[in-house]
Parts: C-alpha cells; structure tokens; sequence
C-alpha cells in the first residue's frame, strides 16, 4: 500500500506571535526537511483545509503567517500554545536559493507576500556573506497592516531597505506602492542579480513590468503565485493553468513561465 | 478462446462472479430521466446480464465505480485522522472501448500527475477487470475514432450482445474455466470503424498561438449560450476535478468525516478564493478552458494522448444543445485561419 500523502500530521503548537489584529505567525515544532517559498495544507478536522506558505524555517521548527479570512483561518485562530495544529505538506516549489548565492537580490514584497519570502530573507540576513547585495523592497497598505516589524528592523542592517506605506506617513516608512520605489534600487550596477516579486496578483503585474522597464530580463525574475487549492498534490484540478498545475510546478516560478500563465 | 453462451448460462456465471466481484454494468433507471417519460441509463451493480444496457450509450459513464461523486477520505475525532476503508471485494466493469480509454485519462491524473498516487482512487483501481461490451451501432455524437479511442487491448471478457445469445471472448485465463463446457466458436471482437462524427483536432503549437487562442471571438458565443450546470463534466469519463470538505456528525464535537465530491470547472466558484477573487469569471472563459483542456493541454503535458475520448456524452447531456465535436471543428477552423494569417 502507497504512503497516503494526504494524511494530515499533529504539529505541536509552541507559539503565537500577533504580527496585526488579523494576522499571527504561529511556531509549530517540525524536523523536516522544507525549502524556502514552499507551503503546508493547514487541517483542522471539521473545517477543512487552506494551503499556508512556510513564513519562517528553524532547526526544529516552523512558523507559519495566517490571515483570519475565513472558515479555517478563523478556526487556526482559535488554537493556543501547546494544541496541536495538523497540516500535511511540505507542497510546491521553492526559491532557487543556490543561483541567488554571491549575486545581488532585489526583493519585492507586497502585504501577506512578505510571509513566503520572509525565510528567504532572514536565511540571507544570518549569511549575509553569500549574498553580494540585498535590495528588499516591502509595502503594506497602512500602519496597521505592517507585518514582521521586528525582522524588517533588523534587516536595516544587513540589506538596502526600503519600507512603504500605501497612504500614510510614519517614521521610517516611505509613501507610495512598491512599484513607485522600484527606480531607485541601481540595476544598472549589477553585474549578475535576481529579482523576487511577490504579492497580490495586481501588485505582481505592476511590479514585474517596471523592473522590466528598468532593464531586468525575464529569466532573473521570480514570483509567488496564489490560487485556489484544494489537494495541494496535483489531483483536484483547481489550481490548473493550461498544463500547468501551481501545486506541483509552483507556487514559486520563473517569469519566462509565469508571463505565460493567463487565465 | 471464443464461446457461444445462453443468457441463462451467463447469468449463472454471473452469480458465481459476484462471489469474488462486484459487478457493474450500464442499467436502465425507468422513469428517471432528465425530460419526462425518459430513463436514466447509468452505471450500478447488476443482477442479471439481462438487465445490461447494451444498444444505447449510457447517460453517465462508468468513471463513479472508481472515483465516487462523493467518497469519505478519512474520519476524524479532535485527536487524529483515519483513513476510511472499503471491503475487498474485487470489481468487474461491463464497459465501451472510450470508457476504457476513459478511465486510463483518469489513471494518468490520479496515479502519474504529481508523480503521486491517491490512495483512494489506486485502492479501487486495482481491483478492476473489464469486461468489453461491443458497439453495436455507432451513437450520433459518437467521434471516438477522431480521438483514437475505439480500441483498446485492456479488457478480461469480451462480449456481442444478441437477443438469446452472446458471444464471448475470454482473454483473462482467470474466467476460462467458467466457459469450458460452452461451445466454442470463431468470435472476434469488432471495434467501431466509422463515425457520422468527425472531429479535427486544432494544432495549436505555440504560446503566440495560445494567446491568440484565448482572445477568438468564438468563445463569446457561450455567454448567452452555456448556463454554468456542469451536466457536461459530471457525464464526462475524464473528468476527474473534485473539492474536499469536513461534515461533522454533531453539532458540538468533532467528529465527522472528511469527503470529497465531485467538483466542475464550468461553475463559477470553481477558481473562488478567499476574499472572492477568482478566476476565468465568464461562461466564455471557463467553456474555452474545459475545450483545451480536453484537446489541447492535457496533450502538451502527458504527451500521449488527449484528455476527450469522443463519447459524446457532454453533447447528449447539454441542456443548451452545445455540441461538443462542433466546438472543436469551430475551434480547428479559427486556429487553422489563424495560422494562415501568420504564414
Ligand atoms: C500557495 C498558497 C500560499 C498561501 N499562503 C498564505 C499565507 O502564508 N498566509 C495566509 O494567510 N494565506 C495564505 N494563502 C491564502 C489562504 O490559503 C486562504 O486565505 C485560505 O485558504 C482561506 O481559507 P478560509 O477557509 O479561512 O477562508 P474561506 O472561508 O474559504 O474564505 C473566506 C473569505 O472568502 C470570502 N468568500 C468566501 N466565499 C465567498 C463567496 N462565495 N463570495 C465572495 N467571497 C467569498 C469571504 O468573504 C472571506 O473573506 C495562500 C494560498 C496559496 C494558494
Ligand atoms: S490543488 Fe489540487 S490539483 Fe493543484
């Protein structure tokens, strides 16, 4: 009889951090072997399933970023340190972490699309010595959405940052979308680099056409896709795109692939 | 070796068969159809080979015996996950060549995609024989030989229907011993060789021609047309979309198990995600994604074969009189005009 893989797995909770009002990382205890950019289905016994994006990679653990949406989300919220929350996965692909070695990195991150690349991040961040340069680049809509605070403080001192607040004005943080920032990161003084964009679907197009116009090719850019998933595993159908299932091929692909990923 | 078998004979075969098999084969449901004063052909477990319907095409497919419209996944308490079990009985499948070919699309997204396999469908799956009906007539909507599934080598029996009489192939030396005193004669199986239908398929090779594809002003005519039912994938042999939710057996525990159901992708919440964003959010968009996922897509990425077998049945069950094997030739003329307008 073949492993069923859809069987979801106790993982004990150990903490909860309230990065907003609705959105919490919560640390579960996990020794699995899990790359950057790839996501567990969360599976609660009565509610269901929500596919999660891994948010933060540990020895033995792992922490996930949840918004409170909806019939799942709402239900993870209700968990507590030391419950078990149970998940089946690691799914989908992952953030060529190798190519990004001794080369610059321009991270372009909007909202909840901080949480798949937030392991990215703090990886370059403790080896800051196998990366040539990091551009980081991260918008929230206002003040009270603002995710991972602590974290994107501390990169101040690894990465060039740049912080934005759709609207508003505060300390430290820029005004205006990410697109309207992405100018100012030096492209034309790299010699060898990646782009990473992740985001709303909108945010992704916009910001994938100016580094376009700011001279990036194609095969240096790479993006997080978000669909509707129900198996994770390649069976359902729901996330098909032509012949491609952004399950198994992604959610992380290349821009040669995904500018051909029309609905 | 081949046999002459009296419906008598069979039947007595039959009930020793159904000792170690379940046995399904296509059965009239009288009264049930879709229109007043029409029945419902489809697939259940048979008593009597009497009770097989062999000379009109079943309204659905035999795909439900291995992947259930609903099917319990796992059960559940608060504290763990079980996975649900079945008996051991093993499955006999009176089928047409297309749904033989059918159910091999089906193997291929549940067994291949993913370079997994679903338990659910496997642990059914391998249980299956097929006993191979011949057709007698070709249907109206039939185009299986544009789709290259007329034949098929993967079956145990095969049988001619007659009206006191059948013929019997016997290829699986597992059922020999249950014909050897009938006698023996020279029956071949005949498959289907003509079609009234004839379908070209649409070459579409690139991803400039893809594009080009999408924007075709053909798809637009949907949108007054097709109405979002989903009577087209649920009679499809080679749809295989579905979508899992929890029931819970009491209001306040957690109890319950896990189903999944049959989902399509001609509903409009078929791409829904959370905060009601989706996708291909037009009766024109989602009639153009099933199209080249049965005739274009499902090819490009398993290489063999495409997805449509040429039964028809979408055709025979659309409320809306959308042919299907006039969508394709629709689609092969414009992808055709629009090579010529690139050369
Ligand atoms: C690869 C991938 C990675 C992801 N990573 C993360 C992540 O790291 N963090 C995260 O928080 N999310 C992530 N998501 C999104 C997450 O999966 C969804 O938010 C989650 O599935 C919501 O599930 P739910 O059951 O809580 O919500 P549901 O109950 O399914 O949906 C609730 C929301 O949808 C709306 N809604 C529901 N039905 C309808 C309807 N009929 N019409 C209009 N609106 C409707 C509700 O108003 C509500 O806003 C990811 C998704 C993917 C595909
Ligand atoms: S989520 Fe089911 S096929 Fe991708």
């Amino acid at each position: 009889m073949s492993e069923n893989i859809s069987l979801p797995k106790p993982y004990k909770i150990t903490d909860i951090i309230k990065e907003t009002e609705i959105e919490y990382t919560f640390r579960v205890e996990a020794d699995l072997e899990v790359e950057h950019g790839q996501f567990f289905q969360i599976s609660l016994p009565k509610v269901g399933e929500a596919p999660i994006s891994i948010s933060g990679i540990g020895d033995n653990w792992l922490e996930f970023t949840i918004r409170k949406v909806g019939k799942v989300t709402n239900e993870v919220f209700e968990l507590e340190v030391g419950e078990n929350l149970f998940m089946r996965g690691p799914y989908g692909s992952s953030f060529p972490i190798n190519e990004y070695k001794d080369k610059d990195l321009v991270v372009i991150a909007g909202g909840t699309g901080v949480s798949p690349v937030r392991s990215t991040l703090k990886y370059f961040y403790e080896n800051s010595d196998s990366i040539k340069s990091l551009y980081l680049i991260a918008g929230f809509k206002d003040e009270d959405s603002i995710l991972f605070e602590e974290d994107l403080e501390k990169f101040k001192s690894e990465f060039n940052t740049i912080y934005t607040l759709d609207k508003e004005k505060i300390d430290g943080f820029e005004v205006g979308f990410v697109t309207d920032h992405i100018a100012k990161v030096p492209f034309d003084s790299f010699e060898n680099y990646n782009v990473i964009i992740v985001g709303p679907p909108v945010m992704m197009d916009a910001a994938a056409k100016e580094v376009l116009k700011n001279g990036v090719v194609e095969e240096k850019i790479w993006v997080s896709f978000e669909r509707k998933m129900s198996c994770a595993i390649g069976k359902c159908g729901h996330c098909k795109i032509d012949e491609t299932y952004v399950c198994l091929e992604g959610p992380v692909f290349n821009y040669t692939k995904a500018k051909d990923l029309l609905d | 070796m081949s046999y002459a078998v009296s419906i008598e004979k069979m039947d007595k075969v039959l009930k020793e068969l159904k000792k170690k098999y379940r046995v399904y084969a296509p059965i009239r449901f009288e009264k049930r159809g879709r229109y007043s004063d029409t029945d419902l052909i489809r697939y259940a477990e048979i008593d009597s080979v009497k009770d097989v319907v062999y000379n009109e095409k079943s309204d659905f497919s035999p795909k439900e015996v291995i992947h259930p419209i609903t099917q319990t996944l796992f059960h559940f308490t608060e504290y763990e996950y079980r996975e649900s079990q079945i008996d051991d009985k093993e499955i006999l499948i009176f089928a047409h060549p297309c749904d033989i070919n059918g159910i091999k699309r089906l193997d291929t997204i549940f067994l291949e995609n993913g370079n997994n396999e679903d338990v659910y469908y496997k642990r059914l799956r391998d249980k299956v024989k097929f006993v191979l009906m011949e057709c007698q007539e070709d249907w109206d909507t039939c185009f299986c030989i544009s789709m290259g599934s007329n034949q098929t080598d993967d079956y145990s029996l095969a049988i001619k229907f007659g009206e006191d009489q059948l013929s019997v192939e016997v290829k699986d030396n597992e059922f020999e011993g249950f014909f050897a005193s009938e006698e023996e004669i020279d029956f071949t199986y005949k498959f289907v060789t003509a079609n009234q239908e004839e379908v070209n398929l649409p070459k579409i090779d690139d991803k400039e021609m893809l594009k080009k594809v999408y924007d075709l002003k053909m798809w637009e005519d949907y949108n007054a047309r097709c109405k979002d039912c989903g009577a087209c994938t649920s009679a499809c042999v080679t749809c295989s979309c579905f979508t899992t939710s929890d029931v819970i057996y009491s209001e306040n525990g957690r109890v319950g198990e896990r189903r999944r159901v049959w989902a399509s992708c001609q509903h409009e919440d078929f791409t829904e995600m959370a905060g009601g964003h989706s996708f291909r959010n037009t009766p024109a968009d989602r009639m153009r994604f099933r199209t080249l996922h049965k005739v274009y897509d499902y090819k490009e990425r398993f290489g063999e074969e495409h997805m449509c077998v040429g039964c028809g049945r979408c055709t025979d069950r659309c409320n809306q009189l959308i042919s299907f094997s006039k969508t394709i030739n629709k689609l092969t003329e414009e992808v055709n005009r629009l090579q010529k307008e690139v050369n």
